[in-house]
């Protein structure tokens, strides 16, 4: 078997970065039963045992969340000073949590990589929040967001945990607008709602197209008031590079201050990721510059279980790229495809003509044939596969990009004869004027080109019920777990996840592990705490003085097309083989030839990008890995071995209705996949079907 | 095209910098201005020269991190964030200088690279409402007039990016500052800290080193959310509101 995993400093230090075995908790069985034949399937991976959430209460859903709440320990309020609760991530999850835990009396340290936590990646979130206030009285209720999230997720998510996000969803509105966030409102002084992402009934709440920096703001500020309180201590400009764990209990962090280059560490009573997604392991995803997987894959190196990895959303309406130098994507809500047509040229001799000359019967309105009810409203998975299929059949349009055209209009011409331009200036000014600026092009007057990007994941570490990870002490939340979305998210969902977990779910549920605290004090001298530090400066030393040839970019554009062309929209046993072997050439050669310029102790770029492109090479084989294994389509999971006749996604609800849980296999080891059972007691599986 | 940039660049924080020139070609149109500090870094790389710090994060201008003097001007010759302004914007041949945000409330940490962990300290003084997880009433059970959460809305637009400081000949932060009292003055949840905020706000903003307001408008025409002037008229008729209510 090749080499696994080439990162040299575990071959330099060994001690250093090996990770220990997966710790003892019950609800993870680290091993496989001993004496057990170890046989690697496709010589990659090993199947395990099964995991169970052991935290989730039985008895009717609707009072789960009650009984959790209710039977989790309570914290004295005089004891909470002493408790410290480390939180990595200041987006809507972290942000809210922080707030939340502060005015409670606990002793938070909050840590971001950007100048400020007002700058958390959940700001650029447009559409909306999904609540189930039912203020529209169109039958909207707990139960239908419930049902609609499950459906959504394409039956590959917990029911209970789904059940408790509806559940709390009305809360979170109200406490947003306690703090002061102007969401959009009708003239009566209420609140305004709209429908979002092809659901029937309207209970998305917005603010304009900004609904993720104003609830950011909200919690921002929030969060603020506690600083200034005293209760919670900012570290801005500070990237976590491990996870501090002690006698099998996560007890600090080890964080680089971007500024000075100082290494440091931070210790507490209990560890909260909050850190946001991994969409940039393609390169070009909508995500931030900054986005990464580095303080969830440290710890899954040390026993983190890490869930679905190969879940990825592709959003259809973003941008298409202009040409090699691009360096992010950018989304256009996709409440454009309400009004505007998609469709590309019949014939590929077409495609390099100006749109407005090719004449309705040379044009392919392929949505509106293929999904004559749905139409160009079909869900996120569909509109994007089938963009991709008509650019692969060499009908794309727009510039080539390498050899290739990757673009298909979006047409607002019968909108404007429909609506007039100052209905669809109104409606959709802001998305078009933005448009305009980034391509250059009047969309008013010309059709605008649109291609699917990366844009969320619904992966992420493994958590129970309480959002605490295989390590005690280790909480997750946000988009870096897994926990709520299944297979594929509904719009307006992750906002109402990152709050849900930030505001009411984690500060209800840490409690109860805070409450065998405080923990017996650490010191810095302690063994593992050493050793965790010294990991982290062996890998910076490591990566500055490798002084190759090639720049961080080159390698993380590299894999970005890697996993985009085997790991992306479509899926396949030959394409996911093939990625691995690229992956693992490409990470070797990544730890023999980077090229990092510039020093430790000061502010450095390149070496930031550098770590977290050394992390991505290590997930991105994960990724490949999990989508080889699931041999069904679902969600945004879509494998070509896996399809109706007439090309539509098959799901097999009987070989794979669980979560996958895989285990890190070691430096040189391969991985370990643990199932979770999902149950439906609620909510009975159908195929869906938009035809 | 082919430009000339000429560049601040600067080791750190007590360093002493200067301006470097630097040719570049093949630029595209298509390019956004980060893009093309991007293809300058990568070649800067390959010839074993550290690359320009500069900071970005969305690059979709809205969490306000990334922030230039381009030949002079906040963000650049159109109205949006660096991140978002594009090399059609320029000609080939342009000689275009880039410099970071210029403030004494703003340090230099490296080349273009400021601090403004003063806009934080700012907020901490009281640019928040009080509301404590779990206190809040129903969302409905207070109405806010359609045009008072319009005008809150508008305000809290403010993407905290600082260039109406760099555009201030005072370097003054009253709009970034008004802006803030605007949104949360103008809703009823706002109404019980007015006072307060304003007073408090205020005095860190001064504490900070940001200047005086005098009436320019650099700020407004330099931001990018295109904060209108009249928040700071608001913030000072708080002020005044205030201080005769005995804050
Ligand atoms: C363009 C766009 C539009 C979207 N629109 C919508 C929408 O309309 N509705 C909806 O519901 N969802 C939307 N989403 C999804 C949603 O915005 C995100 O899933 C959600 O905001 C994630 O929040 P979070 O708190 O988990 O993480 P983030 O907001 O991404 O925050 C991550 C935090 O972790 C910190 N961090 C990360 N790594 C480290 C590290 N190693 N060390 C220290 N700190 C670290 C960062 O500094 C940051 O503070 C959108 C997403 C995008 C990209
Ligand atoms: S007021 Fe405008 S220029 Fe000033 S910080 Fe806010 S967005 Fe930036
Ligand atoms: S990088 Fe976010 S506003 Fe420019």
């Amino acid at each position: 078997m090749t080499d696994l995993h080439t990162d040299p400093v575990a071959t330099a230090a060994p001690e250093a970065t090996i990770a220990p075995e997966a710790p003892e908790a019950p609800e993870a069985p680290a091993t496989d039963a001993p004496g057990a034949p170890d046989t690697l399937v496709h010589g990659l991976y090993r199947e395990g045992e099964p995991i169970v959430d052991t935290k989730a209460p039985r008895g009717p859903i609707a009072e789960r969340w009650n009984t959790r709440k209710f039977e989790a320990s309570l914290v004295n309020p005089a004891n909470r000073r002493k408790l410290t609760v480390i939180i990595v991530g200041t987006g809507l999850a972290g942000g809210a949590a922080a707030a939340t835990l502060g005015e409670a009396g606990y002793n938070v340290k909050s840590f971001c990589y950007q100048d400020s936590p007002r700058r958390a990646h959940s700001i650029a979130a447009q559409g909306g929040i999904n609540a189930a206030k039912n203020y529209k009285e169109d039958g909207d209720s707990t139960f239908r967001l419930f049902y609609d999230t499950v459906k959504g997720g394409d039956y590959r998510s917990r029911e209970s945990n789904v059940y408790r996000l509806a559940e709390v969803s009305a809360n979170i509105i109200d406490q947003c607008v306690a703090q002061g966030v102007p969401f959009a409102r009708e003239y009566g002084g209420l609140l305004d709602n709209r429908s979002f992402g092809g659901v029937q009934v309207s209970r998305t709440f917005y603010a304009r197209g900004q609904t993720g920096q104003q609830l950011l703001i909200g919690a921002y500020q929030a969060l603020e008031r506690q600083v200034a309180a005293g209760t919670v201590e900012m570290f801005t400009r500070h990237e976590m590079l491990e996870v501090v764990i002690v006698d099998g209990k996560a007890r600090g962090i080890i964080a680089r201050d971007l500024v000075t280059g100082e290494i440091e560490t931070h210790l507490a009573d209990a560890v909260v990721l909050a850190s946001g997604g991994y969409g940039n392991v393609f390169f070009l995803s909508t995500n931030a510059m900054g986005s990464n997987v580095t303080a969830t894959w440290r710890a899954h190196r040390k026993g983190a279980h890490f869930a679905n990895p190969c879940y990825t959303q592709i959003h259809p309406t973003c941008i298409p790229v202009a040409g090699e130098h691009q360096s992010k994507l950018t989304l256009m809500s996709e409440s454009l495809r309400n009004d505007g047509r998609i469709w590309v040229p019949k014939n590929a001799a077409d495609c390099e003509k100006d749109p407005r000359e090719i004449p309705e019967e040379d044009r392919d309105y392929y949505l509106e044939r293929i999904y004559p009810s749905f139409g160009n409203l079909v869900p996120r998975d569909i509109a994007s596969r089938q963009a991709k299929n008509v650019c692969d059949e060499g009908r794309g349009v727009g510039p080539k990009v390498g050899d290739f055209r990757r673009g298909v209009y979006l047409d607002f011409t019968d909108a404007l004869k429909r609506m007039s331009a100052e209905a669809v200036a109104e409606k959709y000014g802001n998305l078009l004027d933005m448009y305009q600026r980034i391509t250059g092009e009047n969309p008013y007057e010309v059709p605008m080109r649109i291609y699917p990007a990366v844009h969320y994941t619904m992966g992420g570490l493994w958590v129970d019920y309480d959002l605490q990870s295989s390590i005690p002490g280790l909480f997750v939340t946000g988009e870096a777990n897994f926990s709520d979305h299944g297979a594929n998210r509904l719009g307006a969902s992750a906002l109402m996840q990152g709050l849900a977990d930030g505001y009411f779910v984690l500060p209800n549920t840490i409690r109860d592990y805070l409450a065998k605290g405080p923990f017996p004090k650490l010191e810095e001298s302690n063994e593992a705490v050493v050793e965790a530090r010294a990991s982290v400066d062996a890998r910076v030393q490591k990566l500055l003085s490798i002084n190759g040839d090639r720049s961080v970019d080159s390698f993380h554009k590299e894999l970005g097309n890697i996993m985009w062309e085997y790991c992306g929209m479509e899926r396949s046993e030959e394409g996911l083989l093939k990625a691995i072997d690229l992956i693992r050439g490409l990470r070797d050669e990544f730890w023999r030839n980077v090229k990092v310029l510039g020093a430790a102790d000061t502010l450095n770029q390149s070496l930031e990008k550098a770590g977290r492109v050394a992390d991505f090479l290590e997930l991105g084989e994960l990724m490949c890995i999990d989508a080889l294994h699931r041999r069904e389509s679902c969600g945004g999971h879509f494998r070509a071995e896996s399809q109706t006749e007439d090309g539509e996604a098959l799901r097999h609800d009987d070989e794979y209705a669980y979560v996958a849980a895989w285990e890190w296999g070691g430096q040189d080891g391969a991985p370990t996949l643990h199932k979770e059972d999902l149950v439906y007691e609620f909510v009975e599986m159908k195929q869906r079907s938009y035809k | 095209m082919n430009l000339t940039l000429k560049i601040w660049r600067q080791a750190g924080p007590k360093s002493k910098g200067e301006m470097v020139t630097y040719p570049v070609s093949g630029i595209s149109e298509d390019m956004s201005f980060l893009e093309m500090l991007d293809v300058l870094n990568e070649q800067l790389n390959a010839r074993g020269e550290e690359p320009i710090a500069f900071d970005s994060d969305c690059r979709e201008g809205i969490c306000g991190m990334c922030g230039l003097m381009i030949s002079g001007k906040a963000h650049g010759p159109e109205v949006t964030t660096t991140c978002q302004l594009h090399m059609r914007s320029f000609s080939d041949g342009d000689e275009i200088t880039i410099e970071p945000w210029r403030a004494d409330a703003f340090p230099v940490i490296k080349d273009l690279v400021v601090d403004r962990s003063s806009f934080d300290r700012i907020i901490q003084a009281g640019g928040f409402i009080s509301a404590n997880t779990g206190a809040a009433p129903e969302a409905h059970s207070v109405p806010v007039p359609k045009p008072k959460a319009d005008r809150s809305f508008m305000a809290a637009a403010c993407i905290g990016c600082g260039a109406c400081v760099a555009a201030c000949p005072n370097a003054s932060g009253m709009l970034f500052l008004g802006a803030k009292i605007t949104h949360l003055g103008e809703l009823p949840q706002g109404q019980p800290e007015r006072d307060a905020r304003v007073v408090n706000m205020l005095t860190q903003h001064d504490d900070e080193g940001f200047g005086g307001c005098t009436n320019i408008g650099e700020c407004s025409s330099a931001c990018p959310k295109e904060i209108p002037l009249d928040v700071i008229n608001q913030l000072n008729k708080d002020l005044r509101h205030a201080l005769a209510h005995g804050e």
